[in-house]
């Protein structure tokens, strides 16, 4: 039998706040335990949650990015559950009405775009986190992740593979990062999935029994585990069995999922207004604030790149994922005053290639803008030579010179002068009767010989065009 | 010293008539010589006696406040840094917070010296201060006999006289109900006019701390103290606080009162229903008019209240998990038995009864039938008491049922109990302040007469109150035996 798969994504952004959502504590990463946990966090008695604002903020910049709907009132609901790291006993979150409604956000899969809908993104207090290891059997309880605000994205099940599950978180990934509301840093959990898989023949309406993959923390193990997944319940059923609407837990180590908890031990949260906090009152001025602040979006921010600059697609695809990309794009361009073309592919190229050897972001690019600028301009006012080009760059990356002081140090300014190109030219036209016979009988593969033999003389710093010129006049 | 109104203590300190340290060592003694009433939980001596010298300082470089030096019992629902909180529990034994509730804090910069921390109902969950960990408070009128609740320390130590006026709390009745039963006055003011910061939550929409002191001119005083806007708590409101005192004398010609039909119906004591009477009819010699009023929905308060409030508390009490603080069972076994022996052995029946209840409320399936069901109910008598309102200035009614009945007495049938606070419940639905004077005796215990107002008229209240104390004596009544 033939199956298709659904997926629908859950994924909890951690917004980029300086304190939690409900107290002033510090949402830093990686402190001692429970040094950045205030009364507020400890869920002492008689303490109240106080909304941040900033939060609130930056879920209404991603409901804007994604075009959704941003609810005028919306309401903090108490989730109940005991568990030691919930120190409340209870989550404060979103249900019946979540911040952020129906939106939608555009993947690309094999070339093919396709429109994945949000359902909605609501704000909620982070949990603190369980320490099994290392306490002789006991567990640890670390609060200090405790309030910090997360933002819940989650996505209709209106995917159909791996691959666009994939395209999908990438791109969210890409998105929140690109708004500067969450750092994306999957490690340090910033960034998590859940995944909501089911089967079904081929064709048929109804979705089958899905089963829910909880916390995933990288874009390999999503298409992993829902591979595996899809795989585990198809193989359920052809065998005759049944899928059980449960919770998995997808283990990378053994590459498997495995039951957490089905739906009959499944909690009853009994989720009901928290009395502590007033419905978020979200007004046209807060909205038009944001709006007016809003950065350019990846999107029409590549159309723009296309239409302003001729730039290709790729080229416009890549130097938009991230903001301070195309902001560093557009920088060298406005500084160098050069081709468009000749930016891009110097930032997609070299640039990149650079980075990713250092593992550097282009924040941390040694380059600066405008000593990248700098060496494009005197590509572009035949200095030197594409291929000097990328010595001076190498010495740009070594050193905090710039490429006019590295280009006269080194003496690699490109000769345009014909007399002294000639004279080489006779020479090695001289030295090299056999190739000159060669060319002259219609082999014209050999011209690039003298064209080699020509830079290797001169250093690499002839203009390739007047050794072309003046070299195809001689050989004629 | 110890039955002189709050004005007069203060001018006594500011005149040096006597200081905070002769005046906070007279109270102590009173609470020694009183302990079987059991009004407090915890005594601070020292810390009192510390803070009386720190106020004699303070009264010497004339920068007292109208609080400053004056001995105040606190409801132990408040966080205190450094002392025991217990809001009347097992759970909370061993507790002392790590900072001040808002309220006590700004009893601190008035000057106000604590002498202790007053017995409750457990988590402020009963109508006779019987739930308490800590046993029983008994009624200085009749030590036989309950002095209501919550706040029952608090209506007894106003009443005995070992403080001279405490706080209280009030989610259904806990400030007026008390101070009805012991013969003080209680204010409860508009939700959200005092911080719940720092106040152990039994119902967060319901709370609300307020005053219980001997006259409604004291009241204004204290009320003064606490209530204002505090950015620690999202429900407190950011209006300014008025002067309380300053229109105590405004007489009361022309003012409007509203008698609900469904106060005084048939189901009304008869001698309840003739104090009433008598109280009303000195506001009609004061100049007022007397007029009708129907609340329909009044009868649906209880029922609703007993959703909504144990449905948030399910909720609010779930902290008290034995992992972080309070209460820890001895040896669990594994993550269940902590929090099954932890809250077993830590609340004690009522409470568990309460979270039961609020626990099935919210459950699915039920939360439809019950919690929204209550929600709109609540809606509804908001509605009749705005709509009443409209026609009158303020409301009155009874604050009990019953003067104060029997230790023992009702323990054994929680419905019973409940219908202790069926004057006083639907206020807190509704949000409204109101306030409870002493308007007689039956059998010689005291008896309460409850007035409402519209919400942030405290002021407005506090006047009616003072002017009813200018031609009653009611308020100075002392047990015997508490001279």
């Amino acid at each position: 039998m033939e199956w298709e798969t659904v997926i629908g994504l859950e994924i909890h952004t951690q917004l980029a706040t300086q304190s939690k959502i409900f107290s002033g504590a510090s949402t830093a990463y990686g402190a001692e335990p429970n040094t950045q946990a205030c009364a507020v966090d400890l869920g002492l008695p008689g303490v109240l949650p106080v909304l941040n604002e900033d939060a609130v903020r930056k879920a209404v910049i991603f409901g804007m990015a994604i075009e959704a709907h941003i609810a005028p009132y919306s309401i903090f609901a108490r989730k109940n559950y005991f568990y030691p790291d919930l120190p409340k006993g209870y989550q404060i979150s979103q249900m019946d009405h979540p911040i952020v409604g129906n939106g939608h956000l555009d993947i690309e899969v094999d070339g093919v775009t396709k429109r994945i809908g949000i359902t909605r993104a609501h704000l909620e207090e982070d949990a603190g986190k369980s320490l099994h290891e290392n306490f002789h059997g006991l567990t640890g309880i670390d609060l200090n992740r405790a309030g910090t605000p997360l933002l819940e994205i989650v996505s209709e099940p209106e995917m159909s593979s791996a691959k666009e599950a994939v395209a999908y978180m990438r791109k969210l990934h890409e998105l929140v990062r690109y708004l500067g509301i969450c750092d994306g840093n999957m490690q340090e959990g910033s960034f998590r999935c859940d995944a909501n898989v089911s089967v079904r023949p081929k064709g048929q309406k109804e979705f089958g029994t899905r089963a829910e993959i909880k916390n995933i923390n990288s874009f390999k193990f999503v298409e992993k585990a829902i591979n595996h997944e899809i795989e585990r319940q198809i193989e359920l059923i052809e065998n005759g069995g049944k899928v059980v609407q449960e919770t998995r837990l997808y283990d990378s180590a053994k590459d498997e999922t495995r039951s957490m908890r089905s739906k009959e031990e499944a909690n009853d949260y009994r989720y009901f207004p928290d009395p502590d906090l007033l419905p978020v009152i979200i007004d046209e001025e807060f909205k038009a604030h944001i709006k007016a602040n809003l950065p350019e979006l990846p999107h029409a921010k590549k159309l723009r790149f296309k239409a302003d600059y001729q730039l290709d697609d790729e080229s416009a695809t890549i130097l938009t994922t991230s903001r301070a990309l195309s902001d560093y794009f557009e920088a060298v361009h406005k500084a160098s005053g050069c081709e468009p073309k000749l930016c891009a592919n110097w930032i997609t190229g070299d640039l990149s290639a650079a980075l990713n050897k250092a593992d550097l972001e282009i924040t941390e690019s040694p380059i600066s803008h405008e000593r990248l600028a700098g060496l494009l301009a005197r590509i572009t006012d035949n200095t030197i030579s594409g291929k000097i080009a990328k010595q001076v760059f190498e010495a740009l990356w070594q050193s905090s010179a710039s490429a006019d002081e590295i280009i006269a140090e080194k003496g690699l300014k490109q000769i345009t002068d014909t007399g002294a190109i000639e004279a080489i030219i006779d020479k090695i036209i001289a030295d090299n009767p056999d190739q000159v016979e060669q060319y002259r009988s219609g082999k014209d593969k050999v011209f690039a010989f003298f064209v080699g033999q020509v830079m290797k003389e001169m250093k690499g710093k002839a203009n390739p065009a007047e050794v072309n010129k003046i070299l195809k006049d001689k050989l004629a | 010293m110890h039955t002189k109104s709050l004005s007069e203590l203060s001018h006594g300190l500011q005149t040096g008539e006597f200081s905070s340290v002769e005046l906070t060592q007279a109270f102590i003694k009173r609470i020694n010589q009183h302990q079987d009433l059991n009004a407090y939980i915890t005594v601070t001596e020292e810390l009192a006696l510390q803070n009386a010298k720190a106020a004699d300082a303070r009264i010497a470089n004339k920068k007292a406040d109208a609080l400053t030096g004056i001995p105040v019992a606190q409801k132990d629902i408040f966080c205190t840094l450094d002392v025991k909180t217990t809001c009347g529990s097992r759970m909370l034994d061993n507790f002392s917070a790590p900072y001040n509730a808002t309220v006590i804090e700004k009893f601190n910069q008035a000057g106000a010296v604590m002498l202790g921390k007053l017995n409750m109902d457990e988590f402020a969950m009963g109508s006779s201060n019987e739930t308490s960990y800590y046993g029983a408070v008994k009624n200085p009128w009749n030590t036989n006999k309950v002095p209501g609740g919550s706040s029952g320390g608090s209506g007894v130590a106003v009443a005995a006289r070992l403080a001279a006026y405490a706080t209280g709390t009030d989610t259904g009745g806990s400030i007026r109900q008390p101070a009805a039963l012991c013969g003080i006055t209680g204010l409860k003011p508009t939700y959200g006019r005092v911080s719940r910061y720092g106040m152990i939550a039994y119902a967060s929409s319901l709370d609300q701390g307020g005053p219980m002191t001997h006259s409604a001119e004291d009241a204004a005083i204290v009320l003064q103290t606490m209530a204002g806007f505090d950015p620690k708590d999202s429900t407190s409101v950011d209006l300014p606080v008025p002067d309380y005192s300053v229109n105590l004398n405004q007489p009361l010609k022309g003012l409007k009162i509203g008698l609900p039909k469904e106060f005084f119906s048939a189901d009304l004591n008869a001698a309840m229903a003739t104090k009433l009477s008598e109280a009303i009819d000195e506001y009609r010699k004061l100049g007022a008019e007397i007029k009708e009023v129907s609340m329909p929905n009044l009868k649906l308060a209880i029922p609703a209240y007993y959703v909504i409030a144990p449905a948030e508390c399910s909720a609010n009490l779930s902290r008290f998990d034995g992992v972080r603080f309070g209460h820890r069972c001895e040896n669990p076994v594994d993550l269940t038995d902590l929090y099954t022996r932890s809250r077993g052995e830590g609340f004690g029946k009522e409470v568990k009864r309460r979270i039961l209840m609020g626990t099935y409320a919210l459950s699915t399936g039920y939360y439809d039938a019950y919690y929204v069901k209550a929600q709109k109910i609540r809606r509804l008598i908001s509605d009749d008491f705005k709509r009443a309102l409209t026609e009158v200035d303020v409301i009155m009614g009874p604050v009990t049922p019953t003067p104060a009945f029997g230790i023992g007495e009702k323990m054994s049938d929680p419905v019973e109990m409940y219908l202790s606070d069926i004057y006083t419940i639907a206020i807190n639905l509704a949000g409204l302040p109101a306030l409870s004077i002493p308007a007689g005796f039956i059998n010689d215990m005291p008896i309460g007469l409850q007035v409402i107002g519209n919400y942030f008229t405290e002021a407005h209240l506090l006047n009616i109150a003072h002017q009813y104390q200018q031609v009653t004596d009611w308020h100075k009544q002392t047990p015997k035996g508490f001279e």
